[in-house]
C-alpha cells in the first residue's frame, strides 16, 4: 500500500533521555546499585572491615590475620567463580567442592608412581576437566537435572578418595616445604607456600573469567543460554556445548585452586567432604548478586562474598565471639543478600512497566 | 471461486527462477504424521503466505526448513541445488534466517548483542573477543536505517516493550538473511503502528528483489498486503496456492473459510 508513508515507531513507554538527567541524587545511587550488584556486598565488606579494625584493631590489620581470612576466601572464591557461570545457566555443580579435594589426590598418587610433577599436575588437571566433561554430558545429553548428577559425581569422588587412600593422610604433598617459607623454592611459594599466593591465583582467575564472561563470544553465549534456552538455540548458539564447556572449566577451577591449596597445606585428608566448600561458596555467589534463575550473575561479585565471609569469620573469631556465631552470621548475609537480590529485581521490573 | 488444487511445480515466467523448493517433505513426531508430503515452490524475491489452521504443520516447516528440524523424506532444493540443512548453523551458512512466534530475544542482553547473536563480530583472532564499539555502532546505523526505534541499542531486551522486542528480532533476521527469510507470526502481540513497521519493513526487503520471504500470519488483511502468493495448509498438505494479485482481500477470506468448511465436512462426512 503506502510504503512511503511509513510511521516510526516510537517509544511511549520509555521516558524522554532528558529526564534522566533530572533524577535526584538519591534516586541515581540507587540505580548505580541496582545495575552493578557487585556494590553492595563490597560496602558491606568494607563496613565490616572497619567494624573489625575498630573492634580488634592492629590484631586484626597485621597481616598474619588478614592473610587468614585470604586463606579462608580462597577455597570458597575459587569454587564460586566457576560455579557463578553454571548457576547463570540455570545449573549448578555439587561436586566442585570435592573436585577440589580430589584433584591434588591425583596429583599425588601421580607423583608416587615416579610421574614427573609438572606431568602430574597436567595429569590431575586433564582428570577434573574430564569430570566436568561426564558432569556436563549427563545432564546435556540424558537430561538428568545438574543437581543429580553432581550430587552423584560429589559421592563418587569422595569415596574414589576414600578407597584408593587406603583411608591414610597424603603427605608429604610435592613442592609442600617443611622448612620455613622464606626458604622455600620459587615454584613452591608459587604454588602455594607463600601465604597470599592462593588467593591471588584465585584474584587472577577471577579477573580472567570475568573478561571472559563479558567480552567474549563465548561469555555472550552463556548469558544467552541462561537467559533464553530456546531463544539463544534458534539463533544458532550451540546450547549444549556452552554447558558442557562451563562444567569442564568450573571444575578446571576447582582442581586448580585445590592444588595450591594441598600445597599450602601440606597434607590431604581422605575424610574431608567437598559439600562444605558448596555451600560457602553458592552463599558467595548469592553474597555476590548472582540469581539462581539464569542469565544473570557476576564474577567478580562472587569473589567479593567468598572476601565477606573470610573476613567475617577471621574478624569474629578476633574480636572474640565465637565460631558457633560464625554459621547464624553468615545465615543472616546469605539471607539479606537473597532478599536484596529480589527486590532490586522487582525495582528493576517496576522501573520498565511506569 | 478462483481456488486451485494445489500443483507441486506451479508455471513460473522465466524470469523468476525459484529461490527454494520444497519436495515431498514428510515429517512424524511418534505416532504423529504432522507433514504429509509438502510440495511448495517459492520464487526470487517473492513474499509467500502460508496459512492454516492450528496444527496444520506450519511452524514444523519452518522448523524444517531452518534447520531446527529433520524431515523424515523429501528434498530441499536452494537455487536448483539440492541442500541438507543439518542445523540451524547449516540453515544460515545457506542464507536462511529466521523468526519465531516465541520471542528470540535474549532479555539480560543489550540491544546490539541480540542484533549480533549468532554472528557476533570478534577482534584478536581466536580469542574472540567482542568488538563491541563496532557492533554498537553499526547496530544503531542499522536500526536508523530502517526506522526501529528503540531506547538505545544498549538498553537491555529486558527493557522494550513487546513490538519493540519482535521489532529488533526481525530486523536480526533481516539483517542476516542473505537469500531466504523465514517469519513464523512476526507480528503476534504487536500494537498497530508496530505491525505497521514491521509489515514495511519486509515490504522495502522484498520489493529490492534480494531475497525470498515466507510469512505465517493468521491475519488475513496483514497477509493480502505483504503477499505475493498465499499457499494454505491442511492436515499436512498445502491444498490451495493463490497468487494475490489475482483475488481481493474478500475473496481470500471466502477462500479460507470455504476451506476450512470443507475440512469441516470431511471430518463429519467421516464420523457419519
Amino acid at each position: 500500500m503506502q510504503s512511503g508513508a511509513r510511521t516510526p515507531v516510537a517509544a511511549p513507554a520509555e521516558s524522554p533521555p532528558g529526564q534522566q538527567r533530572t533524577l535526584t541524587v538519591g534516586r541515581r545511587i540507587l540505580r548505580v546499585f541496582l545495575y552493578k550488584r557487585e556494590l553492595t556486598p563490597i560496602v558491606i565488606t568494607i563496613g565490616l572491615f572497619l567494624y573489625f579494625t575498630i573492634k580488634a584493631g592492629s590484631t586484626f590489620l597485621n597481616s598474619l590475620s588478614l592473610s587468614s581470612a585470604a586463606g579462608y576466601a580462597g577455597p570458597i572464591g575459587a569454587i564460586a567463580v566457576g560455579e557463578v557461570l553454571l548457576l547463570m545457566l540455570a545449573e549448578i555443580d555439587l561436586s566442585a567442592g570435592q573436585v577440589f579435594l580430589f584433584c591434588p589426590w591425583v596429583m599425588y598418587w601421580m607423583d608416587n608412581l615416579g610421574v614427573p610433577l609438572v606431568l602430574a599436575i597436567l595429569i590431575a588437571l586433564l582428570v577434573v576437566c574430564g569430570v566436568g566433561l561426564i558432569n556436563g554430558l549427563i545432564t546435556v545429553r540424558l537430561n538428568v537435572p545438574s543437581f543429580v548428577t553432581t550430587l552423584a559425581m560429589n559421592f563418587i569422588l569422595f569415596g574414589l578418595v576414600l578407597v584408593y587412600s587406603d583411608q591414610t593422610q597424603a603427605t608429604p604433598i610435592p613442592l609442600s616445604t617443611s622448612e620455613s617459607v622464606s626458604q622455600a623454592s620459587f615454584a613452591s611459594k608459587f604454588m602455594g607456600v607463600w601465604l597470599w599466593s592462593e588467593i591471588l591465583w584465585v584474584l587472577g582467575i577471577t579477573i580472567i573469567v570475568h573478561v571472559m564472561l563479558t567480552r567474549t563470544r563465548f561469555g555472550v553465549r552463556i548469558v544467552a543460554t541462561g537467559g533464553n534456552l530456546i531463544g539463544a538455540a534458534e539463533a544458532g548458539v550451540p546450547t549444549a556445548r556452552v554447558k558442557v564447556l562451563c562444567f569442564m572449566l568450573c571444575s578446571f577451577i576447582a582442581g586448580l585452586v585445590g592444588i595450591v591449596d594441598a600445597v599450602k597445606y601440606g597434607s590431604l585428608d581422605p575424610g574431608n567432604f567437598g559439600v562444605d566448600y558448596i555451600l560457602y561458596a553458592v552463599g558467595a555467589c548469592v553474597i555476590g548478586g548472582t540469581a539462581l534463575t539464569g542469565g544473570r550473575g557476576t564474577v567478580i561479585g562472587a569473589f567479593i562474598g567468598a572476601i565477606l565471609i573470610g573476613v567475617l569469620e577471621d574478624g569474629l573469631t578476633l574480636i572474640g565471639v565465637s565460631t558457633n556465631d560464625f554459621y547464624v552470621w553468615v545465615g543472616v548475609v546469605i539471607i539479606f543478600a537473597m532478599a536484596l537480590n529480589v527486590q532490586f529485581d522487582r525495582l528493576i521490573a517496576r522501573s520498565r512497566a511506569s | 471461486m478462483s481456488a486451485q488444487p494445489a500443483e507441486p511445480t506451479p508455471p513460473t515466467p522465466a524470469s523468476s527462477e525459484p529461490a527454494l523448493e520444497v519436495r515431498g517433505v514428510t515429517k512424524r513426531f511418534g505416532a504423529l504424521v504432522v507433514l504429509r508430503g509438502i510440495d511448495l515452490v517459492l520464487r526470487q524475491g517473492e513474499v509467500l503466505g502460508l496459512v492454516g489452521d492450528n496444527g496444520a504443520g506450519k511452524s514444523t516447516l519452518v522448523k524444517i526448513l531452518s534447520g531446527l528440524y529433520d524431515m523424515d523424506a523429501g528434498e530441499l532444493r536452494l537455487g536448483g541445488e539440492r541442500v541438507r540443512l543439518n542445523s540451524v548453523e547449516g540453515a544460515k551458512a545457506h542464507g536462511i534466517e529466521t523468526v519465531y512466534q516465541d520471542l528470540a530475544l535474549i532479555p539480560q542482553l543489550p540491544v546490539y548483542l541480540n542484533l549480533f547473536l549468532g554472528h557476533e563480530q570478534t577482534k584478536f583472532g581466536p580469542l574472540r573477543f567482542l568488538d563491541k564499539r563496532g557492533m554498537r555502532k553499526l547496530s544503531r546505523e542499522y536500526l536508523d536505517e530502517i526506522k526501529v526505534r528503540v531506547p538505545s541499542v544498549e538498553a537491555e531486551a529486558d527493557q522494550l516493550s513487546g513490538g519493540q522486542r519482535q521489532a529488533v528480532a526481525v530486523a536480526r533476521a533481516v539483517r542476516a538473511a542473505t537469500k531466504i527469510l523465514l517469519l513464523d507470526e512476526p507480528l503476534a502481540a504487536m500494537g498497530a503502528r508496530e505491525s505497521r513497521l514491521i509489515i514495511d519493513l519486509v515490504k522495502d526487503l522484498a520489493s529490492s528483489g534480494r531475497i525470498s520471504i515466507i510469512v505465517i500470519d493468521h491475519n488475513y488483511a496483514h497477509l493480502f498486503e505483504l503477499c505475493d502468493r498465499i499457499n494454505v495448509m491442511e492436515g499436512g498438505r498445502i491444498t490451495i496456492d493463490q497468487p494475490v494479485h489475482e483475488t481481493s482481500l474478500e475473496e481470500l477470506t471466502e477462500l479460507m473459510v470455504s476451506s476450512y468448511r470443507r475440512q469441516i465436512d470431511e471430518v463429519s462426512g467421516a464420523g457419519a
